[in-house]
């Protein structure tokens, strides 16, 4: 048997990524998930691919560079995974700073169009007439987390790659200092790096590998509606203070909202961030504002049954930026997680920067705001 | 001390008399306008007059001991929100018709045999006039009793061997009585026979009767036709609350000890959501769990002793109507799995293949139980499908019956700040 | 129903009142068109689902209809109004 070069640990969107651009660059990977593969976080979200929610900075450049790359890596993929290129539209009710942010985002370099009221009810129908600003974003896109996390991982495994799903990783073996293997529940795996993975519970796994990182879950809450006719909702929607809500760590509760329809006809409503480490049980406030705030953006949904609630976990850091490259600790020891919210969309130029990283290889975008050892990150 | 009884039927009216006898004030709802659950439907209950009863009322959610309620005509976007806050919650959730698909169960004409008897005991009405029941258990026999009594002609096929459960010592002086009653169908039921498919272009017009192996493989079949066919392969229970409460699982039933304590403090259960027995069972499990709910001082003896009589008869039952995995020979690649979202066979063997291999990857890659009804319908047949093709159990099959809303509601009535009930 | 009065019988739901009007089926399902009525009778299956007074999505097996209710067959998925 050979071993492999790589163990990635998690295979939630971010570690198939990861898996699946060091795959790509020659190495041989062993990916392991103590569940199912793709089913914790990555199961759990839209799928968004946003760009309009970002500020200009670190974040932003990444958001931009993955959203460069998805149309590329798909189709060399070459999996159906629901890829919409709906365009994001930004509504506000009230005074607002949207256009001022807008501008400060196109400088940074997005495709951000103030619209008037008018252009943005020809955009959506059904939109309240309450709108007074609009941006529209075109480059906001969706694809279906679940479906991608499958295509990323079938690519590893057509590469050689091993795919271990069910296994514990339970720490890591040393010799002179470095990575030599990773420890399973179901034996070592010897290696030369291993990367953590493992989204909210990258703090949990970091600790059990002797080099703890700050990570923690906020739990976010969609709304499922009775499918629509097609066209009801046509774009992601959302109303100026989404951006506020998930730049922001102070309240134990934020909801702000997003509406959009999915390929199966149904609307998803979110967006709320709790900090209730990893409670899942049903606050029904949460869905409740979620739903007073879906119905104020589009009355006609007042009326429409939901079906359901789903609810997942979130990474972040202190400082909310992502956590991607090696562990000073520990060579051989890597780290790609904190996107929060937006794992699914940044998913596509971690995987490539982290295989950068690994390789050798002058990084596509600047990988120092990344760095495990920040402030805040590196306990 | 306030108990809230979830469900009208005979478990929920015998927790909530009990309750009420203890000195609790009660409040039972129920969906229905009347009292009495599938069962005694067409016969109006009564409860104790102490108890408060919210009819036409749903339970929507359960955050703890705190119920959302919402009252007024079906579906309907104007019905009243209530908040119900209880010392002690009692589950009588009851089950419903369990179906497995063969091609064409989607077809108009094809009931559950639930459905018929609602609609023969309900509304006096026939869903046709010749009639094939078909499935297996003792429910198919008052069922097509029932449709007797409408005017339909019935023809019973029932897909196991000898009912093994009327030579069971204990049914005969229990169900004696309930046998004669069905004596007018003795000539009308066929054993080891099922409708293995559905025929028709926007109705059902002929089935496909077919005699089975006691694994249910098919020998062979002949067409007949009908004007309706009504299916039950035993029950399935409505375990939303209870899931959403956190209340743990045993074999697909919620746990609960002798008193009828389920694994969450203040949360008790009774009736077919913890164990299919019939309503006898089911009203003795409610009167136990009930008065325990309202802490009455002592437990009612009797109760328990039905209880566990009934127990060992519910088992004897269960252990006569398997519902075996030839089953599945039945099935053709567009045979319909989810009925909403019109998921087939075939569909369901592309997620597998493609690696969709737990239970949530897996609705979500196939849609099956992603529609409107949640895989009430097909989950468990999908859990079972994908098994039977994994070779294993299918990992996290939980994710076919967690609903945190037991039912769907409007978007205006989740938005509304609902009135604390007093 | 679908522009024809229906005299229902006080508690009867609108799906035994078609029912015993001989209708059979009264909804399309919204990706293959096929038509649908009633099959579990008792709420969860969703497949009876009518049109109320402008509102889809509404289980013809559970409402009781009151007196002057616009009841309509409903076609795949549709929007309130």
């Amino acid at each position: 048997m050979r071993y492999p070069d790589v163990v990635v640990v998690g295979a939630g969107v971010i570690g198939a990524a990861c898996a699946e651009a060091l795959s790509a660059a020659g190495l041989r990977v062993t990916v392991l998930d103590r569940g199912p593969l793709g089913a914790g976080t990555s199961a759990a979200g839209e799928g968004n691919v946003l760009v309009s929610d970002k500020e200009p900075g670190p974040e932003l450049d990444l958001a931009l560079a993955s959203l460069g790359r998805w149309p590329d890596l798909l189709a060399e993929l070459g999996a159906d995974v629901e890829w919409d290129p709906k365009g994001g539209l930004v509504v506000a009710t009230g005074d607002t700073a949207l256009t001022a942010f807008a501008e400060a985002q196109r400088a940074a370099g997005v495709d951000a169009r103030p619209i008037t009221p008018a252009e943005a009810f020809d955009l959506e129908p059904h939109l309240t007439r309450a709108v007074v600003a609009a941006v529209h974003y075109p480059q906001d896109a969706q694809l279906q987390p679940v479906l991608v996390t499958k295509a990323l991982l079938a690519a590893v495994r057509r590469r050689g790659g091993t795919l271990r799903p069910g296994v514990r990783a339970l720490g890591v073996r040393l010799a002179n200092g470095a990575v030599a293997a990773v420890r399973t529940d179901d034996g070592d795996v010897p290696c030369g790096a291993v990367v953590i993975a493992c989204g909210p519970w990258s703090g949990e796994v970091s600790t059990a590998f002797g080099a703890p990182i700050t990570v923690l879950p906020r739990r976010g809450v969609i709304l499922v509606t009775a499918p629509l006719p097609p066209g009801t909702v046509r774009h992601k929607v959302y109303d100026a203070d989404y951006v506020g809500a998930v730049a922001s760590g102070d309240a134990d509760l934020q909801v702000s909202t997003v509406v959009e329809s999915t390929a199966g006809g149904t609307v998803l409503i979110g967006s709320s961030r709790e900090r209730v480490g990893f409670d899942a049980s049903l606050r029904v406030e949460v869905p409740r504002a979620l739903a007073r705030r879906a119905v104020g953006l589009f009355p006609v949904l007042a009326d429409v049954q939901v079906l359901r609630a789903y609810g997942g976990f979130r990474p972040y850091a202190p400082d909310h930026l992502p956590v991607i490259g090696p562990d000073p600790r520990c060579p051989g020891l890597w780290h790609a997680t904190g996107h929060e919210g937006a794992g699914i969309g940044l998913a596509a130029a971690t995987g490539r920067l982290l295989a950068e990283l690994v390789t050798g290889v002058e990084p596509h975008v600047d990988a120092r705001p990344f760095r495990v050892d920040r402030p805040g990150v590196c306990a | 001390m306030r108990v809230v009884v979830v469900g009208g039927g005979p478990a929920g009216l015998a927790a909530a008399d009990a309750a009420a006898r203890a000195g609790a004030e009660v409040v039972l709802v129920d969906s229905e306008r009347q009292l009495g659950g599938q069962y005694h439907r067409g016969t109006a209950q009564r409860a104790d007059p102490r108890v408060r009863h919210l009819p036409e009322s749903t339970a929507w959610a359960a955050e703890g001991l705190r119920l959302h309620v919402r009252t007024g005509p079906a579906d309907s976007p104007h019905r009243t929100g209530r908040v119900l806050d209880a010392d002690a919650v009692v589950l009588a959730t009851g089950a419903h018709d369990r179906v497995v698909p063969f091609p064409g169960w989607d077809l108009p004409g094809v009931y559950t045999a639930g459905a018929a008897q609602a609609l023969a005991k309900g509304h006096g009405v026939a869903v046709g006039r010749r009639v094939v029941v078909s499935g297996t258990g003792p429910f198919l026999l008052p069922v097509a009793s029932s449709l007797l009594d409408v005017g339909a002609t019935v023809t019973v096929l029932e897909a196991n061997g000898v009912t093994g459960w009327a030579r069971h010592p204990l049914a005969v002086p229990q169900k004696l009585p309930e046998l004669a009653r069905y004596a007018r169908l003795l000539g009308r039921v066929r054993l080891r026979t099922a409708v293995v498919a559905a025929h028709g272009d926007d109705r059902v017009t002929s089935v496909t009767v077919a005699r089975l192996r006691p694994d249910w493989t098919v020998c062979d079949g002949v067409r007949v036709a009908v004007d309706a066919v009504c299916v039950g392969h035993g029950f399935t229970p409505r375990l939303d609350l209870a899931v959403g409460l956190g209340c743990d699982l045993v074999d697909g039933f919620v746990r609960v000890d002798a008193v009828g304590a389920t694994s969450v403090r203040g949360v008790y259960a009774a009736g077919e959501i913890t164990g299919i027995g019939g309503a006898d069972l089911a009203a003795a499990e409610g009167e136990v769990a009930g008065a325990a709910a309202a802490r009455a001082p002592d437990p009612p003896i009797a109760a328990l002793r039905a209880i566990r009589r009934g127990r060992r008869f519910a088992a004897a039952l269960a252990a006569a109507h398997p519902v075996p995995t030839g089953r599945h020979g039945w099935l053709t690649p567009d045979t319909l799995l989810c009925r909403c979202e019109e998921v087939t066979v075939g569909d369901l063997h592309a997620a597998l293949d493609r690696g969709a291999a737990d239970g949530r990857t897996l609705k979500l890659v196939s849609r099956a139980g992603l529609g409107p009804c949640q895989g009430r319908t097909c989950g468990r047949e999908v859990a079972d499908l994908a098994a039977a093709r994994l070779g294993h159990p299918l990992p996290d099959a939980d994710a076919f019956h967690r609903r945190p809303f037991a039912t769907p509601l409007r978007l205006g009535e989740l938005a509304q700040h609902p009135e604390e009930d007093p | 129903m679908d522009g024809e009065p229906f005299d229902v019988p006080e508690g009867r739901t609108i799906a035994a009142a078609l029912i015993a009007a001989g209708r059979v089926s009264w909804r399309t399902t919204r990706a293959g068109g096929r038509p649908r009525g009633v099959f579990c009778g008792i709420g969860v299956c969703f497949d009876c689902l009518v049109v109320v007074n402008g509102v889809p999505d509404v289980r013809a097996c559970q409402r009781v209809p009151a007196d002057g209710d616009v009841v309509r067959s409903q076609r795949g998925a549709e929007l309130p109004g």
